[in-house]
């Protein structure tokens, strides 16, 4: 048989995935070609928001160039499809380029729907749906104050998040009588509305927005149909999606009454040679928003091609999100439209749970949920109605919090599944496909992930699958394994309460209390961390010595080049001028590269072993101390200038900065600890992205928790409001303690938060309502590394037996030779070693 | 056969605090000496001796590194790129294609010495 032309409009994500399944499985049997509209090959629409929190359009790419070039997959970009000729069987681009085809797929998705409002055509006005949207948003947001998304549907919501986290004060406008009115019933929605205000963001229900004009205190002024108005700076349209079928129509296929691209089964339109699959394709006059469903559609497109005939059954529209913040899913018939359908709902105002569930006649299937404000039941419940499990306790019991019917009702868990249970539904794998892929060796969620593709569209589905592959695993007689590493059968979390109730001081100890062997890279450090968190002994302690990892090895960080870099303490990134030319001395004298880091202070490059403790003296007798920079431990507070200077500053944020710097100096912990304090909400200081970040509001502070920079970048999540110095410091103390002891080793607390289970509200239930009722033991934990503080330099300088170490040959007093530097920008840069690997053999 | 130097003198066992290393200078070359002793109660005291020289970062690093154990047999890790390197064999557990030398060494009358092996 010779090759099959086969040509794809649209290189969205469902084209691309087609593109994928056909080549891989098929590549020699068919010639591939592919319109792009857009700039750049496919990319994940799904994660589009997280354009605004760290993801770069190449960390979105779901293609490159490379890739396709080496599939042989023929693609144009920036060009549009602009005319099929069915009966000659090829189509037309927007530049004139004419292509035949054996067979057409047509996955040009959807178009942002904007109604005909009179003043819709104006510069800051937009929809939400391509990276270019995303950039044309971003550029409005930098010269606006207000923002609002007419639309409260889920693609609005998230849209409210990216005006929100772009720093807008957010509307939301919808025109029905409730947020997500596709998939939330009233109670749900009131609730979300709730939930949402409550995170400042105003939702406008019952709004029809009649024309939107020039503005007063901003710039434009929407006009609503009750009389009532809005301003505002930047508009994003979110109401609804219609198919683009444009091309379709133009060549006379089927569409359905209100659009879209009628399909069979076997997703093939009107014409024999044109199948539809994606947001374009109309099944059982029924248009699918999610991929997931798409996915499916490009699986039946390739099985019909390739002579399989797998059939297009439709597909669950269940969805799980979290919508700034509040968490939300609904699955199969929420609204309770099924025939003699009985609904329970529970309700729990004080935290702001809303969960209800559709159960059929015999009230043993479960047939549709809502859960707004906690969605740890979706899983679970998903698979309940997904495979019509029948439910034996009364339905109710599935709704109420820990009691022991819920248990017996639910806790079967996966094990109750059968095998063709679907658990990815993006990627379609059922539990059966998981199952066999871990008896064939994928024993750890990366290898199963790669293997399968299960857990790599939306990411939903990791915590089941996670379950699915435990209860797997244990079945064959494989334990769950949290040990810390080969040498101790213990998680950290575990660890340290043996190091605490025994009271252990040693790894010696330690290893012939718990063991086995002689340690490692992964035990060694965090043992130390723990004795060090506990006990708080010197780290270059003899006992001590051996399990120090690298930098805390000889209390600098180790260069490239076998130098150390040098960071003395600057509280709160406040320094005088004494301290200033000081360290421009010693930085002179030494000739030492000299640079001001990400975090407020100066770091000196390129020490010599032997010339550390020389170094270190000058500042220790000028009293400047270590900055730690070396240890998993408090690092800088960074501050604004606060009150004490600035016009707009409302509290004394350097004063605060610099006591909370003194305060958890030098205290070890699972990982580096973050802080920072601004003396109003414009946040010079970026506090919302440090592990403890303070921000000064009239009355007192604002404490946020769990945010991180780095690869991963979080915001920190608002855990007090308005608190008292004192208030503050308390929760602190608690917080960071509870860290210390239950995180794992080297997580910080960003993924530390998302792994607690419980979260934020938890984390508040302990420190405020004292719920483990261990905050006194924490604060006194605290207060006994507080006092027990000492500068490690200036300790290592007045024990000539520790600094023996400081010299680059223990039976020469040369130095060593393979240390050189040139000059860059007038200062020095280490030469000697070059990336590139070669063999010694 | 193996051809041998002589031994020679680098230092005092308790210079090199124990499961820690150091750099020797043996006639111009940089050796990391290492002072091995399980911290199981009954541990004795051995030494090993490595290249100082870390091929992967081509910097003088290795006696500052971190010794781990794996199945009895003893490791250094690199402080700067952690490929950890067997005391014994020279070889780099991460990749097979790479090794570093490795130096006789004996504890003698609590003096630590080193001979170069051709
Ligand atoms: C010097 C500095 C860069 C600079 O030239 O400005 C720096 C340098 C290093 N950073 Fe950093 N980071 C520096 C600010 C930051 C910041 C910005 C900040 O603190 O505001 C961040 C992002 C904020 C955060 O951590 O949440 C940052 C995120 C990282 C990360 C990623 C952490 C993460 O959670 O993803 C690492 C890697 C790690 O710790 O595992 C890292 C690791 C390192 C290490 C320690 C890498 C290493 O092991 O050699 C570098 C050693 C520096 C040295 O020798 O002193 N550095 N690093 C900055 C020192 C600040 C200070 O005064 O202490
Ligand atoms: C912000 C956002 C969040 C979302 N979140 C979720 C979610 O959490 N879960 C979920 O399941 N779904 C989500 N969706 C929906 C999901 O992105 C879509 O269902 C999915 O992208 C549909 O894929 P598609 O290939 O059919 O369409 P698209 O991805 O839109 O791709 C169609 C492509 O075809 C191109 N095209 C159109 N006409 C032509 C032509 N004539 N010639 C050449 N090219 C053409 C378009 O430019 C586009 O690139 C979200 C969507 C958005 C915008
Ligand atoms: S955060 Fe506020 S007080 Fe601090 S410098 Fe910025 S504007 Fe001034
Ligand atoms: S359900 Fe979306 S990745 Fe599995």
């Amino acid at each position: 048989m010779s090759r099959q032309k086969v040509v794809v409009v649209g290189n969205g994500m469902v084209g691309h995935h087609f593109i994928k399944q056909l080549s891989t499985e098929h590549s020699d049997d068919f010639e591939i070609v592919t319109f792009c509209e857009e700039s750049r090959l496919a990319y994940d629409r799904v994660m589009l928001t997280s354009y605004y929190t760290g993801n770069s359009a190449d960390d979105l790419a779901l293609a490159t160039p490379e890739q396709y070039d080496q599939m042989g997959v023929e693609y144009y970009l920036n060009q549009q499809v602009s005319a099929i000729d069915a009966a000659a069987k090829t189509v037309t681009s927007s530049t004139g380029l004419c292509i035949s085809y054996d067979k057409l797929v047509l996955a040009t998705g959807s178009f942002p729907f904007v109604p005909p409002v009179p003043g819709k055509e104006q510069a800051h006005i937009h929809v939400y749906r391509t990276l270019e949207d995303l950039d044309a948003i971003a550029m409005s947001a930098k010269s606006s104050k207000v923002g609002v998304v007419i639309g409260g549907g889920l693609l609005g919501l998230e849209a409210a998040n990216a005006l929100k986290q772009l720093g807008l004060k957010t509307h939301v406008v919808e025109f029905a009588p409730r947020l997500m009115a596709v998939q939330l019933d009233q109670g749900g929605g009131e609730l979300l509305k709730q939930k949402i205000c409550d995170l400042g963001v105003e939702v406008h229900t019952q709004k029809n927005t009649k024309e939107i004009v020039f503005g007063e205190s901003c710039r434009y002024r929407m006009n609503f149909a009750d009389g009532s108005y809005l301003e505002t700076d930047t508009v994003v349209f979110s109401a609804g999606i219609r198919p683009r079928d444009n091309l379709a129509r133009e060549a006379q296929l089927k569409l359905g009454e209100r659009g879209g691209i009628v399909i069979n089964d076997q997703c093939l339109s009107s014409d024999p040679d044109i199948y539809s699959i994606g947001e374009c394709a109309l099944w059982d006059n029924k248009i699918f928003g999610l991929v997931a469903p798409g996915y499916a559609m490009a699986k039946t497109v390739v099985s019909h091609l390739t002579g399989t005939e797998k059939a297009f059954k439709g597909a669950d529209m269940s969805t799980k999100l979290k919508l700034l913040g509040v968490e939300v899913a609904s699955i199969g018939d929420a609204q309770g439209n099924t025939e003699d359908s009985q609904s329970y709902s529970f309700i729990d105002s004080a935290t702001g749970i809303y969960k209800k569930i559709v159960m059929d006649q015999s009230g043993k299937i479960l047939l549709g949920a809502v859960l707004v404000g906690d969605s740890t039941d979706y899983g679970q419940w998903l698979q309940l109605a997904l495979n019509k499990i029948e439910i034996n306790p009364p339905p109710e019991y599935l709704l109420l919090p820990q009691i022991e019917g819920k248990i017996s009702a639910t806790s079967t868990g996966v094990d109750a599944l059968p095998d063709s249970a679907q658990i990815c539904s993006c990627l379609d794998v059922s539990k059966g496909q998981l199952c066999e892929a871990v008896v064939a060796g994928a024993t750890d969620i990366n290898a199963l992930k790669s293997c399968t593709s299960a857990g790599t569209g939306c990411g939903g589905c990791i915590p089941l699958l996670t379950q699915v592959m435990n209860a797997q695993l244990s079945k064959q007689g494989v334990s769950i394994d949290n040990s810390l590493c080969r040498h101790f059968n213990y998680s950290r979390t575990q660890l340290f309460d043996i190091i605490r109730v025994k009271e252990i001081r040693s790894f010696n100890a330690l290893l012939d209390d718990c063991g086995a062997g002689d340690g490692c890279e992964i035990c060694k450090p965090a043992v130390a961390s723990m004795l060090a968190s506990l006990w708080n002994e010197h780290v270059l302690e003899t006992e001590l010595l051996s399990l120090q990892d690298t930098n805390d090895n000889f209390l600098g960080n180790m260069q490239k080049n076998g130098t150390y870099s040098i960071v003395p303490r600057i509280p709160g990134g406040e320094l005088t001028p004494e301290h200033l030319i000081l360290i421009g001395e010693v930085a002179k004298e030494y000739r030492l590269y000299t640079k001001i880091t990400g975090g407020q202070r100066i770091d000196l490059f390129g020490a010599q072993l032997h010339q550390l403790p020389h170094i270190w003296k000058r500042f220790v007798d000028a009293g400047l101390e270590t900055g730690h920079a070396y240890g998993k431990s408090l690092r800088t507070v960074k501050s604004c200038v606060g009150d004490s200077w600035c016009r707009y500053g409302v509290q004394d944020s350097t004063s605060m900065a610099i006591l909370l710097e003194q305060r958890y100096r030098g205290i070890r912990s699972p990982h580096k600890v973050k802080m920072a304090v601004s003396g109003c909400a414009r946040e010079c200081a970026e506090a919302q992205s440090k592990d403890f970040g303070v921000i000064a509001t009239e009355k007192g502070w604002n404490l946020y928790i769990g945010g991180n920079g780095g690869m991963r970048p979080r915001h920190a999540q608002l855990f007090a409001s308005d608190i008292d110095d004192r208030t503050l410091i308390r929760y602190i103390d608690i917080i960071y303690m509870f860290y210390v002891r239950t995180a794992d080793r080297l997580q910080r607390t960003s993924v530390w938060m998302e792994n607690l289970e419980g979260g934020l509200d938890y984390l508040q239930q302990v420190v405020f309502a004292d719920k483990l009722a261990i905050n006194d033991e924490l604060i006194c934990q605290m207060e006994h590394l507080i006092d027990t503080y000492q500068c490690e330099w200036k300790t290592t300088l007045e024990n000539p037996a520790k600094l023996k170490r400081f010299s680059h040959f223990i039976n020469s007093d040369k130095t060593d030779d393979n240390i050189i530097f040139s000059t860059v920008r007038q200062q020095i840069s280490p030469t000697n070693n070059t990336p590139e690997l070669a063999s010694q053999r | 056969m193996n051809s041998k130097a002589k031994w020679i003198d680098i230092c005092q066992l308790h210079d090199i605090p124990t499961n820690t290393g150091v750099c020797a200078d043996l006639q111009g070359q940089q050796v990391a000496l290492f002072h091995l002793r399980s911290y199981k109660s009954d541990g004795e005291s051995q030494v090993k001796a490595v290249a100082n020289f870390d091929p992967f970062s081509k910097a003088n690093v290795l006696s500052r590194g971190l010794i781990t154990e794996q199945q009895d047999k003893y490791y250094i890790a690199s402080p700067l790129l952690k490929q950890q390197f067997c005391l014994d064999s020279g070889l780099c557990e991460q990749d097979e294609s790479v090794s570093i030398r490795t130096f006789d060494s004996r504890i003698h009358r609590g003096l630590v010495q080193l001979r170069e092996v051709f």
